[in-house]
């Protein structure tokens, strides 16, 4: 691949998922972390016990991400054919389990924090 | 509630900072100043080289008269012909409008050209009009030659075992049609292709590969027997990894038939007939057989002396230096995509690596310069070896293999990442070739 570029990803997504769509997800994706990091300075402090359930939710993040790559792409794991497909396996599902926790967790912060410290 | 992990604004405040460092970072890099001129430059074929040319083009230059010849309305993306022939995509995944990818400020003149004559420097259009050029672009694409075999016709794709997937999105869909009954009922599958030069020499594998897939997962593969025929002696113009192809038809369990070329086929009988290397007939028996003809130039390249004298001389592809693509006798021509007549790449990723090199020596020369970026033959191919894995092969002219990703993603080998690039990145990243942007 020639001249592989922030220009040239940022092309690539636009054309993977639409304009409409990919900025769409970028901004949901900013806003989730807003709202996460804006909980975090509000509270100034991490609600263990949400963290805990958060926790609980990272398989569930990853098996849907894998999930949902794999659907998308007319593959199945025994398609994995190597080193580096066990990596992008992991990273797929790391990201889906990270990206999982970190939305419940905020919706727990921000939607349940009367009832729960209630 | 006990709570023992504390963060507080400064610490926010520091990561918000690396964060917006990390996106602000990626290189900005300032476009070059255009160039004025008044140059007249014709593009010949608005396809996949055409478009993208077109749409540097217009970044580079201002005030030029740019004028493209295409009479197709339809633009394809052939890479995803594969894909459609072996009912992974429906036909409408390669099809879009010419006109969505052009540029303003550029005129699309819906025709076929009729002749070039280089000495005056006119391009005349069957329609009648006649254009004059600075510059002229060759990107008319090729012709399919299915009159080439003999009882053949478009007609019968889709019918008594006949694919032919080369030839657009609905006979793509028609094939898969013909090769779904030999995957529900068995049989004997011919698998060809021509001995001309060819666009991605790996699309008659992957359809080979792909079909073999459908017979295992529908558990038929133990009745059906595949044959793959060519006309050259190997399974691929590179040597190491025609060496590969053949161990993997080995564990698949498919025959070959080198020095093959297909003539004629009788769909009554269901025989195929080739010449072998002595030039005998031999007759092969078929359920189902894909048909890949002989590929040439547009007739206006033989008829306009533009095409090489010596060489590929059935097949009228531009005479054109390998490096700059630049024609050998007339400077102020350039052919690129699937009609320069260069030993490799009618591919998709070829014209990625082409239409840099042709804009920077066309852009060179208007500002009275010479070029200095050049082709070294890249090509790639993710050749699909079933459904879900791939092996990324990149090389050049030396058949060398080029890897981008060297140490990460092994280009011999069958994996789930080389599908996955196939499957979302390569028509993403081909569309935004199309808009110049990558």
């Amino acid at each position: 691949m020639k001249d592989l570029t922030f220009q040239t990803m940022i092309a690539v997504f636009e054309e993977i998922f639409g304009r409409g769509l990919f900025w769409a997800m970028v901004a949901a994706a900013f806003l989730v972390t807003a709202a996460y990091l804006y909980v975090l300075v509000r509270d100034r402090t991490m609600g263990m016990r949400q963290f805990l359930i958060a926790q609980l939710f990272m398989p569930v993040g990853a098996v849907l991400a894998v999930w949902f790559v794999m659907a998308m792409t007319d593959s199945h794991l025994a398609d994995i054919g190597g080193p580096v497909d066990v990596i992008v396996l992991l990273g797929i599902a790391a990201v889906g389990a990270v990206g999982g926790a970190i939305l419940v967790y905020t919706a727990e912060r921000l939607l349940f924090r009367r009832k729960i410290e209630g | 509630m006990k709570e023992d992990f504390r963060t507080d604004r400064r610490a926010f405040l520091a990561l918000a900072a690396a964060g917006g460092a990390a996106v602000a970072l990626p290189g900005q890099t300032a476009r070059a100043q255009a160039v004025s001129t008044s140059a007249r430059i014709v593009i010949i074929g608005a396809g996949a080289a055409g478009t993208a040319l077109a749409n540097r083009l217009v970044r580079r230059l201002e005030g030029a008269q740019i004028t493209l010849i295409d009479p197709r309305a339809e633009h394809l993306y052939q890479p995803g012909l594969s894909l459609v022939a072996a009912g992974l995509k429906p036909p409408g995944y390669v099809v879009s409008q010419t006109t969505d990818w052009l540029p303003r400020g550029v005129t699309l003149i819906p025709d076929r050209v009729a002749a070039v004559d280089p000495e005056i420097r006119t391009v005349d259009t069957e329609g009648g009009e006649s254009l004059s050029y600075d510059y002229l672009v060759l990107a008319p694409g090729l012709v399919l030659d299915h009159d080439a075999i003999e009882g053949f016709s478009l007609d019968m794709v889709g019918r008594d075992g006949i694919g032919a997937l080369y030839a657009g999105p609905d006979y793509a869909a028609r094939t898969w049609e013909a090769a779904s009954r030999f995957v529900e009922e068995g049989g004997r599958g011919l698998f060809t292709r021509p001995a001309t030069e060819m666009k991605c020499a790996g699309a008659p594998l992957k359809h080979t590969f792909l079909i073999d897939d459908r017979l295992r997962r529908a558990g038929n593969r133990g009745a059906a027997e595949i044959v793959y025929a060519a006309p050259q002696g190997a399974l691929f113009g590179v040597p190491i990894v025609a060496e590969k192809v053949r161990m993997l038809f080995g564990d698949r369990g498919i025959e070959t038939r080198m020095n093959h070329t297909l003539q004629a086929i009788d769909p009554g009988r269901k025989i195929a007939t080739f010449t072998d290397a002595d030039g005998f007939a031999r007759e092969e028996e078929y359920d189902y057989l894909h048909v890949i003809p002989p590929q040439r130039a547009p007739q206006f390249m033989f008829d306009s002396g533009l095409a090489w004298a010596d060489r590929w001389t059935d097949q009228g592809w531009a005479e054109v230096d390998p490096a700059t693509l630049r024609h050998a006798r007339y400077p102020e021509i350039w052919a690129v995509g699937d009609v320069a007549g260069v030993p490799k790449g009618k591919t998709a990723a070829s014209v990625k690596w082409q239409v840099p090199v042709v804009e920077d020596h066309l852009v060179a020369t208007i500002q009275g310069g010479e070029g200095t970026e050049t082709y070294n033959g890249y090509t790639s191919c993710p050749l699909i070896t079933r459904i879900g894995r791939a092996m990324l092969i990149e090389f050049d002219y030396q058949n060398n293999l080029t890897p981008s990703f060297p140490g990460i993603i092994a280009p011999l080998e069958e994996l789930w990442i080389s599908w996955l690039m196939k499957e979302i990145a390569l028509k993403a990243t081909y569309n935004a070739m199309l808009r110049g942007d990558a």
